[in-house]
């Protein structure tokens, strides 16, 4: 009996594993064909890796818009060097081991000669040494954890953002050097890495300036209710609130510790972009100052195109993750041009010497490809996002 | 036959399919992007298989599993990271470190039952998850990064036959018969003299082991881990390749797991409604095979083989049918 | 002072888990299904609302009416496609199609409605209101009011109606039911209405509270709410309403005098520490073993 069934084993696994091999060969099928007859084409492939679906789609959903705007244009000038770009969006859910499969699926199914992606860092950071074995270059719009491009065996991965410790330090300088403030409290997501990140980073700096952190609270993701760690907050009032958080949170938060009373200015990064603050915060995000990656009411020409643009085409005002989609790909799209070819190394090389007038500020890197540029101060009123100043790095 | 030509066959079985599968990936035809997936499918063949042996096996409901797979996952990467031990030793470690987190969980809580065991255990899941969040040492919410990649096809192929060669041979034992006696009725198992909480544990403690060995190669493989990503969701995946293949039928988690993992991938060419048919598809197959795709019970193994000898031995006797059911 | 200001939170945090447990409890006490889905009908109440409110122009209790009519309409079809079918299979399959309904629900209206959260119209003027020196949002005292008034009459139908007579008489023993003479097919599709009615009574109530609602919105709320309608006793109404507010409580409590860092794990510690004192729930009635 056990013997017999012992020999069996040996028929399921052998059956497993033709099914999965079936299972696989059949995609190979579909997508060779495609890539085969387009291969020699008059088309270049570029990936884009983005979470359309799960917890952060809206943000993926930016991200999509400024990246095909920018497509949409490139292709409409008619491509680059004689050549149109074509566009492959793949979903990673949010979810690390779901970018890696899909970066892997542009590369070797699709030939991608370059991707953009992910949002955010926990699915970008896996997917740059991908991108790095297979010398493809990589860059990420939003993901703005230094370690995306630090790392060792991410020398593919770029970005076109500025990084949390940049950030958490302009928000600091901010709030000592122009809001004369001496107490800060934060409050930041314990399991979002970008919250966490810009949480310690404003920590560290506004300390070392001096300042003290009476209050330095959580919560979890998911969570609507923030009146604990607002009553924890209001036993020292302190002079700013920082909230590292998206926009949906900043709002709900605001609102609420308005409600308990607390009068303090509250300061948070470029996840407060969207014209979505102040829908959800109404008057109480009024006041409010954050540090972004551009002003809408800057006047340089790159900038009113983008809005004007991206207005026409989506009826939307852009957030700041469809302008760093937007410029993400236009990064690509002008290292592809500098070098002449769909070589990965050349994009590569050519990206480390980009020098791009882009929607963000001119993009260029420094050693460990992430781009030096100033950082814009705003300030909400009259439910409004009015200029206040820059930072240079 | 004997017992070691039994195994011999086995062997030389696995050592076929590996070598067909290997020369696939020489020749080019499986690429990159294909042997990730394959991957994937063991890691989820891992998981399923040892849930399985709790949740179908021994009837107890756990929505924990990825509680433990974060263990090992962390263990083994911690492991490889400070001391640069080999990987099979990391991996065994961090499978042991899991396993004891499932002898420290499992010995309060399983003397309780149905639902109750199953927000426990996954309670027990997001604790773990919550620690590890507010663990520095291992980077908290920011993950655990540059882990050295160790996992391989081979190495993953081989933790995959292992699973379910012990899982098997548990289920083939006295241990297993016992374990589904306390399945099918505590207190008549009970009174024949088995002592239900302690296989209740054992069979938790294996699982979890495993559970740990599957996390190990997934951090071996991304290079990555993070808290989020061993929430309840993907608990509740495990589950759902579990219960789709059949409660308590091992090859229906074998082929449940290949199977949607195959599937979700095929979906990506739906783009954006991938996430609607792939419910749509969940939920007929349950409508339409509500104890799962190949049974819930174990049988279909037999009724497999009595198959095959059928047709070997044209028409050979079948005793296994009756000696079964 | 701060001790209890931090439990008025928390009661008031745990009225809103205890609103959308009352439904997670009234399927389970009828069918022993533990219905993933309710998260996500409570997430279509809050929508069906903000579609009612912006394009009628109505007020709170038309508003409130109208997603509760949604919502039992859309258990009731939910119940009869999707749970029917399959109601004499192993609880657990039931268990994965409620998982699959939840995925589909959230993304069909991630695709319909779009993924960015929409702002909930203020229906309901909010107020603090000081007590001593204790302060509290009118609305959350609006929440509380109606979680306790449900609570109240759902024990009045479940006890003293037909229709709540039939429904234990379903609960205890189908078949005896169907030879009484009880149609269970609607009694159980009845019951489905009213626990989604009542998930979407909890949908309106956090909109109007929070005034913040996404597509994802049901996942976090479900999960404690389910962890608060076991911790009551599943299946037991008041139960729910006391496992839901010691959630609120023990979290709110974790965050104000603890760490904030560690309240999930902490409310799921104090979960399973008084599971394993009491393995049905605080309310929940010691299950019979047959010999």
């Amino acid at each position: 009996m056990k013997k017999k069934l012992l020999s069996l084993l040996t028929s399921i696994i052998v059956v497993a594993f033709v099914l999965t091999s079936c299972g696989t060969k059949q995609t190979s099928n579909n997508s060779g064909t495609t890539s085969s007859s387009d291969k020699e084409g008059d088309e270049i492939k570029i990936g884009a890796v983005i979470p359309i679906t799960g917890d952060i789609s809206t943000f993926g959903k930016s991200t999509k818009n400024g990246i095909e705007l920018a497509v949409e244009q490139v292709n409409s000038a008619g491509g680059i060097n004689g050549k149109k770009i074509k566009l492959i969006v793949q979903d990673d859910e949010n979810k690390p081991e779901q970018g890696v499969a899909v970066l892997q699926r542009l590369i070797n199914n699709d030939k991608v000669v370059g991707v953009i992606g992910s949002v955010s860092s926990k699915v970008s950071i896996p997917m740059a040494a991908v991108a790095t074995q297979n010398k493809i270059p990589l860059i990420s719009g939003a993901s703005t954890n230094p370690k995306f491009t630090s790392e060792k065996g991410n020398e593919y991965a770029f970005r076109a953002c500025f990084i949390d410790p940049f950030q958490g330090t302009v928000i600091a300088k901010f709030a000592t050097e122009n809001l004369k403030a001496k107490t800060a409290a934060v409050l930041y997501d314990v399991g979002n890495d970008y919250t966490v990140g810009l949480a310690e980073y404003f920590k560290a700096a506004f300390e070392k300036s001096g300042g003290k952190v009476t209050a330095y609270e959580s919560y979890n993701n998911g969570e609507t209710d923030f009146s604990a760690q607002l009553t924890n907050i209001k036993k020292n009032p302190p002079d700013v609130i920082v909230l590292t958080d998206y926009y949906q949170n900043v709002g709900l938060i605001a609102k609420q510790a308005r409600q308990l009373g607390l009068k303090s200015v509250f300061l948070g990064g470029d996840g407060w972009d969207s014209p979505d603050l102040v829908k959800i915060g109404g008057t109480a995000v009024e006041g409010g100052y954050f540090c972004n990656h551009y002003s809408k009411d800057d006047t340089s020409p790159e900038v009113v195109k983008f809005i004007n643009d991206y207005k026409a085409k989506y009826n939307e005002v852009p957030d700041a993750l469809a302008a760093l989609g937007y410029d993400a790909a236009n990064m690509m799209f002008e290292a592809i041009k500098k070098a002449g070819s769909t070589d990965g190394e050349k994009i590569a090389e050519a990206l480390k010497k980009i020098d791009l007038k882009a929607v963000t500020g001119e993009i260029k890197l420094d050693e460990n490809r992430n781009p030096i540029k100033p950082a814009v101060m705003l300030k909400i009123e009259n439910g409004k996002q009015v200029f206040v100043g820059k930072v240079n790095p | 036959m004997s017992e070691k030509y039994k195994y011999l066959i086995i062997l030389v079985a696995s050592v076929i399919v590996y070598s067909i599968i290997q020369l696939l990936i020489y020749f080019g035809i499986l690429n990159d992007y294909y042997v990730q997936i394959i991957i994937f499918i063991g890691i989820n063949i891992i998981l399923a298989v040892s849930l399985n042996l709790v949740l179908g096996i021994t009837g107890q409901f756990s929505l924990g599993h990825a509680g433990f797979m974060s263990v090992g996952g962390y263990l083994s990467a911690i492991i490889s990271i400070k001391l640069g031990l080999p990987f099979p030793i990391a991996l065994i470690i961090g499978g042991i470190g899991a396993a004891i987190i499932g002898l420290v969980i499992g010995f309060p809580i399983l003397r309780l039952k149905g639902d109750y065991l199953g927000i426990t255990t996954l309670g027990f899941g997001e604790i773990i998850r919550v620690i590890f969040v507010n663990i520095d040492y291992v980077g908290g919410a920011r993950g655990l990064m540059a882990i050295p990649k160790k996992t391989t096809f081979t190495a993953t192929y081989i933790a995959t036959i292992i699973t379910v060669l012990v899982i098997v041979n548990i289920i083939r034992s006295t241990h297993g018969r016992a374990l589904k006696a306390v399945r099918e009725d505590e207190i008549a198992a009970q009174s024949m003299g088995i002592d239900i909480s302690k296989y209740k544990l054992t069979a938790f403690v294996i699982a979890s082991f495993f559970a740990g060995i599957a996390g190990g190669l997934y951090a071996h493989f991304l290079m990555y881990i993070n808290p989020q990503s061993f929430g309840f969701l993907k608990s509740i995946d495990i589950v759902m390749m579990v219960v789709i293949g059949g409660m308590g039928n091992l090859f229906g988690s074998i082929i449940a797991a290949t199977g949607i993992t195959t599937i979700l991938e095929l979906l990506r060419e739906l783009q954006d409604y991938r996430m609607i048919i792939f419910p749509i598809i969940l939920i007929l197959t349950m409508l339409y095979k509500p104890s799962g795709l190949l049974g819930s019970r174990d049988l279909s193994i037999s009724r497999l083989y009595n198959k095959i000898t059928r047709i070997f031995m044209k028409g050979g006797k079948v005793k296994d049918e009756i000696a079964n059911s | 002072m701060i001790f209890m200001q931090q439990l008025i939170n928390g009661i008031a945090l745990g009225s809103v888990y205890a609103l959308i447990a009352l439904g997670y409890t009234m399927v389970y006490g009828i069918v022993q299904l533990i219905n993933f889905a309710h998260g996500d009908i409570y997430m279509i109440g809050a929508f069906a609302a903000y579609y009612a409110a912006n394009m009628f122009n109505l007020s709170f209790v038309p508003t409130l009416l109208a997603a509760m009519v949604v919502c039992a309409l859309l258990g009731m079809t939910i119940e009869r496609l999707a749970y029917r079918p399959i109601r004499k299979a192993p609880k657990i399959t039931a268990l994965i199609t409620a998982i699959g309904i939840s995925l589909l629900l959230e993304n069909l209206v991630r695709i319909i409605i779009g993924p960015n959260p929409k702002s909930f119209p203020g229906l309901l003027t909010s107020k603090m209101v000081t007590i001593g020196n204790l302060e509290i949002d009118s609305l959350k005292l609006v929440t509380l009011g109606v979680s306790i008034g449900l609570m109240i009459l759902l024990t009045f139908i479940v006890h003293n109606t037909k229709v709540g007579k039939a429904m234990r008489a379903v609960s205890q023993d189908k078949d005896a039911a169907r030879l009484m003479g009880i149609d269970i097919d609607r009694i159980i599709s009845y019951t489905f209405g009213i626990g989604s009615a009542l998930a979407a009574v909890g949908g309106v109530l956090v909109g109007v509270l929070y005034q913040r609602i996404d597509p994802l919105m049901g996942i976090m709320p479900g999960l404690k709410a389910f962890t608060a309608a076991v911790l009551g006793g599943i299946g037991v109404i008041p139960g729910a309403m006391a496992g839901g507010v010691l959630m609120g409580i023990a979290e709110s409590l974790t965050k104000g005098f603890i760490s904030t860092k560690f309240s999930d794990a902490i409310a799921f510690s104090i979960l399973i520490i008084i599971l394993l004192f009491r393995p049905s729930g605080l309310l929940g009635k010691k299950s019979s073993e047959k010999v």
